[in-house]
């Protein structure tokens, strides 16, 4: 979009104008022929109604579902590690959350947990996460949370268990195998640009739903970041020293132990961090398909639209959050001051002091003893074990939280009214009837001719296929009202990104004080942005809109910032030795050199945009969300459910196609032109 | 010293062919290094073989940074690759370990043609007889200095205190005392590259292998490396290639110079016969800024005694440096004799100095 609208710059237009035109052509004739056959062969579906392919879907679930216990791929395969994916959470859960066996409480009550919790993030990190992290989970009993947060918890670990399990010697492999590298890539980057839900539905098909197929979900989305952020750490291990330790005679598995993974450690866990985080937003996710804990706590209070409930979970799944990043950023920083000597390097920044660095180790081993005692009395009493108290501070939250509710429901309304309204008629209400109302052959011919125009001819041919898989899913109406939400938030997210990731670009004051909130932004789990604006904006399109340009918005601002941070000093210098204003010197030379930066913003924030699909059905935004949710929940409409997320899918993998094709091409032009 | 002065190898090995008093410690025959696909045809082809650059690049696909290149290097001598970036020097280096694989031709250690050897010969070649010394360092930043230049010992299989000990000696070879617990990247460029050397001789190899090992350090920390390298040679006597882009480096280290481009060798041969004898128009545009009366001996200036000349003068060498005869002939009232084994080679007159010290071409 942000192509289309950019205005030629002069210099630019005798190249440029054409293909601007040539987009141009096409809208004005999509408007013409959508003014003749509006309404015509929109191929809409009513909301209870099935296609063939839905009920053969449903049939396919069925006779899944007869079969799992006598067709030899379920028994030797599936079932084999369903089975024990789910022993390692039911060992978790266990531990920490579930009753286990003969007891009415797990293995170690809260008191352990929180001893144990604090000493490693102590020994991992430093005594102020360790402090942050009892407090958070203490927090947690507070809330009248603590068996959901623990359950959450579990299944993170053991998500995240297998995830390095897996992901590790994967990345390594990658890292160090050029073959393994490419056949990895597409694999991962398809996982990464799926939106998230999608698997949920097919993998339920397989793993029955449950804290196995949701963890197997999880790790799906989970080890992928530790895959690549692996095999960047050992490809980034500079070649001269790679190359000097063969020419010393190393052989691979000595470069490996003694170079590679030595000098990767500090991006590993790193990578680690990531993991944990994605795994963390992806158990909340499951909850959809009945993974226990917090994120089924704030499916069911949306669905209920219990603002306060929702509220109070949702604190808990950020406060969760929250306290894993700062200990795994703690931990990955104490690996990377660990390595030189701790004279060297620990004296300097004072983070230390020599005599804590002298006793560190007989603390740590006095912390060891007072975090077993407390793991030993909260398995022995009970008042150790049980949360103490009936969680009112989580009553009082959520009752607070739906105070303010309804206040800023009596007194905001207007404004926010207002803005809905505004944005729904102005923007989205015109441009979903142009897709839903006009012939399916006309937007399918649009977008083919849109890609093919703005990404060559491959982009044109993918447009082509998922066009048609996409009339194929019966989706066709649905998908096109959800384009329509996608669209508009995008061109949201794009404004907003362009707004303050150049004036972040710009001022690295506001950059440092911008780019905290942005990450802690990313570390949320998606469906924490929902809550706020549900209790503003009430069940609405609208409100989908809204949290999905929160959640798809860090990114592009941080993309579109370092792509005008990016434009070399030099040519800025000139530019404004050449006499041009702050707005000139924005216009002519920042933006225009960041173009590469602007195409990738414009792809990762539709991929984000159109991630948040699904949590938006939760709150009225219709359409394919809807559907992918009913389907979850209601049998017979499994199948149209199915059908749904592979329509977001192909959206998804259109639009990829197509942006990403476009900023393959202004990376060339670049290249050419310099 | 005087600065502006071109330091010059002192070891100077006249002969023309190393064969006749040692065998060769390297011997390198006919050597191909082709990037692209199906590189191995480009050698065999005799057409290919002909193209240049940009047509081989067209017609196959390839990138042919070694071309048929030949060349001996004698033991304890000191032999330069010298060619501007991207003529192939620091690839023919890397060819001669097999860090890079040749495409073609063959690369002979000690009567062993190294392309035979398996990974593990090739292992064992690497650990005992060669070590390199890299442009960017290449150390391990999580490793001390003494850790460091340990690793070479340690994946040896030497045990602990064994290889302590040695990596402590070679520190101190390399003047690196008191810095042994460092890491890297508290040491400044010149230290980081000492660190290098030390890694590479602490194996005790038999050759040591040089690509740009100064090319990033400061004017000043280069020379001081350079001595360094001339004193080490000095005192452990290794055979030694080097590469280097830096002509008066490759004069001032090297005993032969062999001159690459495009992956061919233009001439090899020693500094003054570079100098003197320039093979073709570019390396004499190469060594056209070249101090050359810090360069050329007077065997290259002398003419011929005529029936005119007065014989009377003092004698020279004809392997001493015009500078250090300027004085001598200046002083002298007839011209100097150049003499070698009792024979008279030819005169120098006050003329030929001048000639040589105006700089006029073709002073030879």
């Amino acid at each position: 979009m942000a192509v289309v609208a950019q205005v030629p710059t002069r210099l630019g237009a005798i190249r440029a104008i054409p293909r601007r035109f040539v987009v141009a052509g096409i809208l004005a004739l999509w408007l013409l022929i959508f003014a003749v056959f509006r309404g015509h062969q929109t191929l809409a579906l009513a909301a209870a109604d099935l296609t063939g392919l839905h009920r053969w879907f449903n049939d396919v679930n069925d006779s899944i579902g007869a079969d799992r216990n006598s067709n030899p791929l379920f028994l030797y395969f599936f079932n084999e590690i369903r089975l024990v994916i789910d022993n390692l959470v039911t060992f978790i859960q266990s531990l920490i959350s579930q009753p286990s066996s003969g007891r009415g409480v797990p293995q170690i009550g809260w008191l352990g947990v929180v001893g144990i919790v604090g000493y490693l993030s102590w020994a991992l990190g430093n005594v102020r996460v360790a402090l942050l992290a009892m407090a958070g989970f203490t927090f947690f009993g507070l809330q009248g949370l603590w068996q959901e947060s623990m359950d959450t918890l579990a299944l993170t670990l053991s998500a995240v268990f297998v995830s390095l399990l897996i992901g590790i010697p994967l990345g390594v492999w990658a890292g160090m195998s050029d073959r393994a590298n490419r056949i990895m890539t597409p694999f991962l980057d398809f996982m990464q640009t799926m939106p998230t839900f999608v698997y949920l539905a097919p993998l339920t098909l397989f793993f029955l739903i449950g804290p196995a197929s949701a963890t197997i979900a999880t790790l799906i989305y989970a080890a992928p970041p530790a895959i690549r952020i692996t095999a960047h750490a050992i490809r980034s291990v500079p070649a001269t020293t790679v190359e000097a330790a063969y020419s010393l005679g190393s052989t691979r598995r000595q470069t490996l132990t003694k170079v590679l993974l030595p000098m990767s450690k500090r991006t590993v866990v790193m990578g680690i961090n990531q993991t944990i985080m994605a795994a963390l937003a992806m158990v909340t996710i499951a909850a959809l398909i009945d993974a226990p804990g917090l994120g089924k706590t704030v499916v069911k209070a949306l669905q209920s639209l219990d603002v306060g409930t929702a509220f109070n979970a949702g604190l808990a799944i950020v406060v969760m959050a929250i306290v894993l990043d700062r200990v795994t950023t703690a931990a990955s920083e104490r690996s990377a001051t660990g390595v030189p000597s701790a004279e060297g390097r620990g004296r300097a920044p004072g983070r230390l002091g020599g005599p804590f660095v002298k006793w560190r180790r007989h603390l740590l081993v006095a912390g060891g003893v007072v975090a077993a005692v407390l793991v030993y009395l909260s398995h022995t009493y009970v008042w150790a074990a049980e949360f103490p108290g009936e969680g009112s501070t989580g009553s009082t939250i959520a009752s607070a939280a739906d105070t303010v509710t309804t206040w800023a429901q009596d007194h905001l309304s207007g404004m926010t009214n207002a803005l809905r309204d505004a944005v729904t008629n102005g923007l989205l209400n015109p441009f979903q009837s142009l897709l839903t109302d006009s012939p399916w052959w006309l937007v399918g011919a649009v977008l083919v001719a849109v890609g093919a125009v703005l990404g060559g001819r491959r982009a044109g041919v993918t447009a082509g296929v998922c066009v048609a898989l996409l009339v194929g899913t019966g989706m066709w109406s649905d998908s096109m009202t959800t384009l329509a939400s996608t669209a508009v938030a995008t061109v949201l997210v794009m404004a907003l990104g362009v707004v303050v990731g150049v004036w972040m670009g710009r001022s690295p004051m506001a950059d440092r004080l911008i780019r905290p909130t942005l990450d802690a932004a990313q570390v949320m789990p998606p469906f924490v942005y929902l809550v706020p604006f549900l209790a503003l904006f009430g069940a609405t399109r609208f409100t989908a809109i809204v949290a999905a340009v929160v959640y798809a918005a860090p990114v592009t601002m941080k993309i579109i910032a370092d792509g005008v941070r990016a434009v070399p000093e030099t040519t800025v210098e000139a530019a404004a030795a050449a006499g041009s204003n702050t707005w000139q010197i924005i216009t002519k030379v920042q933006l225009p050199m960041s173009r590469s930066a602007l195409a990738l913003a414009v792809n990762q924030g539709l991929i984000y945009v159109l991630s948040m699909v699904v949590v938006g059905g939760l709150v009225g935004a219709g359409a394919l969300g809807y559907d992918v949710v009913a389907g979850f929940s209601q049998g017979e409409l499994y199948g149209k459910g199915l059908a749904a997320g592979l329509a977001i899918v192909l959206l998804g993998v259109m639009f990829d196609g197509i942006t990403q094709a476009a900023a393959r091409r202004t990376t060339a032009v670049n290249g050419r032109r310099h | 010293m005087i600065p502006a002065q071109t330091e010059v190898s002192r070891r100077r090995d006249r002969s023309q062919d190393p064969d006749q008093d040692r065998t060769p410690v390297i011997s390198v025959r006919g050597l191909w290094k082709v990037f692209g696909p199906k590189a191995e045809k480009v050698p065999q082809s005799e057409e290919l073989c002909g193209l240049s650059r940009r047509e081989l690049m067209d017609r196959a696909g390839c990138t042919a940074a070694v071309r048929d290149v030949s060349f001996d290097v004698s033991p304890g001598e000191v032999f330069v690759v010298m060619g501007l970036s991207g003529s192939g020097k620091s690839t023919l280096v890397r060819c001669l370990t097999r860090l890079i694989e040749p495409t073609a031709g063959q690369v002979v250690f000690e009567g062993e043609d190294i392309r035979d050897a398996d990974p593990k010969r090739l292992r064992e070649l690497r650990r005992h007889k060669f070590s390199m010394v890299f442009q960017h360092f290449g150390l391990l930043p999580h490793r001390c200095v003494v850790d460091n230049v340990a690793y070479g010992l340690e994946i040896r299989g030497m045990g602990k205190a064994q290889r302590t000990k040695r990596a402590l000696e070679v520190v101190e070879l390399v003047g690196l005392s008191g810095y042994e617990n460092s890491y890297p990247d508290q040491l400044s460029g010149g230290m980081q590259q000492r660190v290098g050397l030390a890694r590479a001789l602490a194996g005790d190899p038999d050759v040591l292998l040089f690509d740009e090992p100064f090319s990033a350090l400061d004017p000043m920390i280069r020379r001081d490396m350079q001595n360094e390298v001339i004193r080490l040679h000095h005192e452990v006597g290794k055979t030694m290639v080097f590469v280097t882009h830096d002509l008066s480096e490759a004069l001032k280290l090297g005993d032969r110079i062999l001159i690459m481009r495009d992956g061919k060798t233009v001439q090899c041969g020693t500094g003054d016969e570079l100098v003197g004898a320039p093979a073709d128009d570019y390396v004499r545009d190469f060594v056209k800024d070249v101090p050359r009366a810090d360069v050329l001996t007077l065997r290259w200036i002398m003419r011929p005694a005529g029936p005119d000349d007065d014989l009377g003068g003092p004698e020279f060498g004809p392997d001493v440096v015009v500078r250090d005869a300027t004085r001598a002939v200046f002083d002298a009232v007839k011209p100097v004799k150049v003499v070698e084994n009792g024979k008279l080679l030819g005169v120098v007159g006050d003329e030929e100095i001048l000639a040589v010290i105006a700089g006029v071409e073709g002073g030879a």
